[in-house]
């Protein structure tokens, strides 16, 4: 045997059958694909199933087609929970990237001085659980609490109202909460976007004569744009499927001003029994939020 | 293209699932499999000849005192009855609550479960036999006797679940709760005036307060269902007990519409947008605006029973509670009712030992062991009424209410959905976002909706 067959035998040595095969890539996916399988789309099938019934949660069933959907569209709770919803998502989504890359861009230029501290500071709201962030913010909201005690005391005393108890401020007060939560996420996302920035552009640009105006549109901007779709994607998935802030703060009221897509599916579901009309609007809320998160990834991917 | 592939073979293999899985809830029967509920004459009392079982029990008696009480009572069934061993499982209400349909659907069902008496629960159980009827039971152990009518009504329905209020018994409970007016004494000696016997003199009273500086009554309605039972006991003023009972029962033939009742709603909003209830009620938590009634915001604070041992722990003698005034047909009448009820499901496997049980845990003798623990036994409540304090008050209440007067159903029992439409209607009556020509018409149309739609 010369050791130039050897070489041979190797370079021509054929994968097996099962490794050729054109499912096999499907078997290394196999086990991820059963766990996602069984805890992600059989669930979400079930759903879009029992949305096509007329169910108590337990006991017999009737097969209503289209009807629970029918039902929804002609449904003021809904088209109003669903307003609300989209309105959730300036309070979540567009205060929050806003106010967060301006905040970023200037925590980026100076120099401020115990910077990690301020970072956790500002993060520390996402790491609360929703359910004390909400507790917390009732008593502030409540009409003895710390913001009309705050009115008062500089004599404000027109403004004072029970927040969460209007119909005109209560939609807005638990969306606030929603920007003091997601704020630190959108900040940091920033930050560490604009980190990467190479410090030599905003020389040259300042060489150019550029201001911190020119510099934030002209460099900055640019630069994180993929950080802005992801911070939007999160966020916007947050807003729609708001339910804890909702179910502590509010329970949907007063009347049926702060009342959310989710709220209603557990509403429906467990107060309500009816499971059919629950899951319609549990499937309804997943388009929502697939084609809203397409279009913004879509519109990041085909910008930068 | 591979990963359309993939996707393609993910859709086909989801619907491939769906196909093969069956309608909800096809695979259990409702009562099937059944024993139907014994007549009087085939209960079965003798429970030391059943042998060893063991009687599985789901109950929400969680909180301190409850706790105690019922675990003194099954370790005196156990001493009673050495065959029986009770396994208990107890958990909150609202889970309890959240799981009892599907509990109840399957085959493996407990021998004794609280279910909450609303239409949307027990009757919707009722409607789908999964229930056991203890009609045969009450009258073999003498339960009409023990429970007052308005009492035992409370758990009645028709077999078919349309009518709530008549027919078959299908539960029993230990402990009772009942709206009324509590009153800071030291308040009402300041203003110079005294408990008011009529309601007139509660109307002048809330003037009276405001003209003082103080804040009539206190509410918290963030939550939206504590007006409930602020309305509760002052549309009892306006409209006769039968009707009320009619339209909390969700039975067919009354009118929220109606001259009175829209009164009572006026009323309501008066007190809103009069500042009556406060600034802000609608944006005042619940279980913030009972400590702040404590600490001297509000004359008044009309609401349950159950606020009553722990508002007196910082008020002390302060702090009384009354029945609310007669009513438009001379005789008092309040939203209240009873703890969570005791059931038997249809399926449960040793339905004699549970209904033994019950029995036993709703006994003359149990109501004394609940007093002693801090509970409001539902009967004997007068007999067993502490000498002193605000559970004095709360006790003679309830008695005089349940033996003598109405005891109105919760509003909310009244129909699936209508916990919301009225929590969220009253917060528009008393925030004046809604007329209580406009509310009348919205609770109209819910109620109107289910009856005759049923």
């Amino acid at each position: 045997m010369t050791p130039g067959s050897t070489g041979q035998r190797l370079r021509h040595q054929r994968p097996s059958a099962v490794a050729r095969g054109r499912g096999t890539p499907y078997l290394f996916l196999l086990p991820a694909f059963l766990v996602y399988g069984a805890f992600a789309l059989y669930p979400l099938g079930r759903a879009a199933q029992f949305s096509l019934y007329e169910w108590k949660g337990f006991g017999s069933s009737t097969f209503v087609g289209l009807g629970n959907y029918l039902d929804l569209a002609g449904d003021a709770d809904f088209r109003r929970a669903i307003g609300n919803a989209l309105m959730l998502i300036v309070f979540y989504s567009i205060i929050p990237l806003v106010v967060g890359l301006i905040l970023a861009a200037i925590l980026r230029r100076g120099q401020v001085r115990g910077m990690g501290f301020f970072r956790t500071i500002i993060f520390l709201p996402q790491v609360i659980a929703l359910v004390v962030v909400a507790v917390a913010w009732r008593q502030i909201y409540s009409p003895h609490g710390l913001l009309n005690d705050v009115l008062r005391g500089v004599g404000l005393d027109a403004l004072t109202r029970g927040w969460l108890g209007d119909p005109g401020t209560a939609l807005a007060a638990v969306g606030f909460i929603g920007t003091w939560v997601e704020m630190g996420l959108v900040m940091l996302l920033m930050l560490s976007g604009m980190s990467r920035i190479p410090a030599e552009q905003f020389e040259a640009a300042r060489l150019d004569g550029a201001g911190a105006v020119r510099e934030f549109f002209a460099i900055t901007l640019p630069a994180v744009r993929g950080e802005i779709t992801v911070a939007l994607v999160l966020t916007i998935i947050a807003a729609l499927k708001t339910f804890d802030l909702v179910y502590m703060t509010t329970s949907g009221g007063p009347g049926n001003s702060t009342t959310v897509p989710s709220f209603e599916v557990y509403f429906r579901a467990f107060e309500l029994r009816e499971v059919g009309s629950a899951s319609a609007v549990a499937i309804v809320l997943t388009v929502l939020i697939f084609a809203i998160n397409v279009g913004v990834s879509r519109i990041g991917e085909r910008e930068s | 293209m591979r990963r359309r592939t993939f996707l393609g073979t993910t859709v086909a293999l989801g619907s491939l699932g769906l196909l093969a899985a069956c309608a909800p809830g096809s695979d259990s029967g409702g009562g099937d499999g059944a024993a139907p509920a014994p007549k009087v004459d085939e209960v079965d009392t003798d429970i030391a000849a059943l042998g060893d079982i063991t009687l599985v029990v789901w109950d929400q008696e969680v909180r301190g005192a409850q706790n105690d009480a019922i675990e003194a009572l099954i370790g005196a069934f156990q001493d009673k009855y050495p065959n029986v061993t009770i396994d208990r499982h107890s958990q909150s209400f609202d889970d309890l609550q959240k799981q009892t349909g599907l509990a109840l659907s399957g085959n493996d069902v407990p021998d004794v479960l609280q279910v909450n008496n609303a239409r949307g629960d027990m009757g919707a159980f009722v409607a789908d036999g999964l229930l056991t009827d203890l009609t045969g039971y009450a009258e073999a152990y003498g339960w009409t006797d023990r429970f007052a009518e308005s009492v035992l009504s409370k758990m009645t329905y028709s077999a078919d679940g349309v009518t709530f209020g008549e027919g078959n018994l299908y539960g029993l409970p230990q402990t009772g709760e009942v709206c009324g007016i509590y009153y800071s004494q030291k308040k009402l000696d300041e203003l110079g005036a005294s408990a008011p016997t009529t309601w007139d003199e509660l109307f002048t009273l809330v003037d009276t307060a405001k003209e003082g500086g103080e804040q009539p009554i206190m509410l918290g309605n963030l939550d939206q269902w504590p007006a409930l039972h602020v309305f509760g006991p002052l549309q009892a003023n306006f409209v006769d007990a039968k009707t009320i009972v009619t339209l909390g029962m969700g039975n067919a033939g009354a009118d929220w519409t109606s001259e009175d009742n829209v009164a009572a709603l006026t009323r309501l909003a008066e007190w809103g947008s009069s500042g009556a209830l406060g600034d802000s009620p609608n944006g005042l938590a619940y279980d913030d605006a009972w400590p702040e009634y404590t600490k001297g915001t509000g004359v008044l604070l009309i609401g349950g029973s159950w606020l009553g041992p722990d508002m007196e722990a910082v008020m002390g003698e302060d702090l009384r509670f009354m029945a609310p005034p007669p009513g438009a047909d001379g005789k008092v009448a309040t939203t209240g009712g009873t703890g969570i009820p005791f059931s038997i499901p249809a399926k449960a496997k040793n339905a004699a030992a549970a209904a033994a049980f019950i029995d036993f845990i709703t006994s003359d003798d149990a109501m004394a062991m609940i007093a002693e623990n801090g509970g409001m036994p539902v009967n004997r409540t007068a007999e067993l009424a502490p000498d002193k304090g605000v559970n004095k008050d709360i006790y003679e209440a309830f008695d005089a209410v349940s033996t003598e007067g109405t005891l109105l159903p919760y509003l909310d029992y009244a129909t699936p959905s209508f916990a919301d439409t009225a929590g969220a209607t009253l917060q528009e009556v008393i925030g004046g976002q809604a007329t209580p020509e406009a509310a009348a018409g919205k609770l109209q149309e819910d109620y109107a909706d289910f009856t005759e739609g049923s």
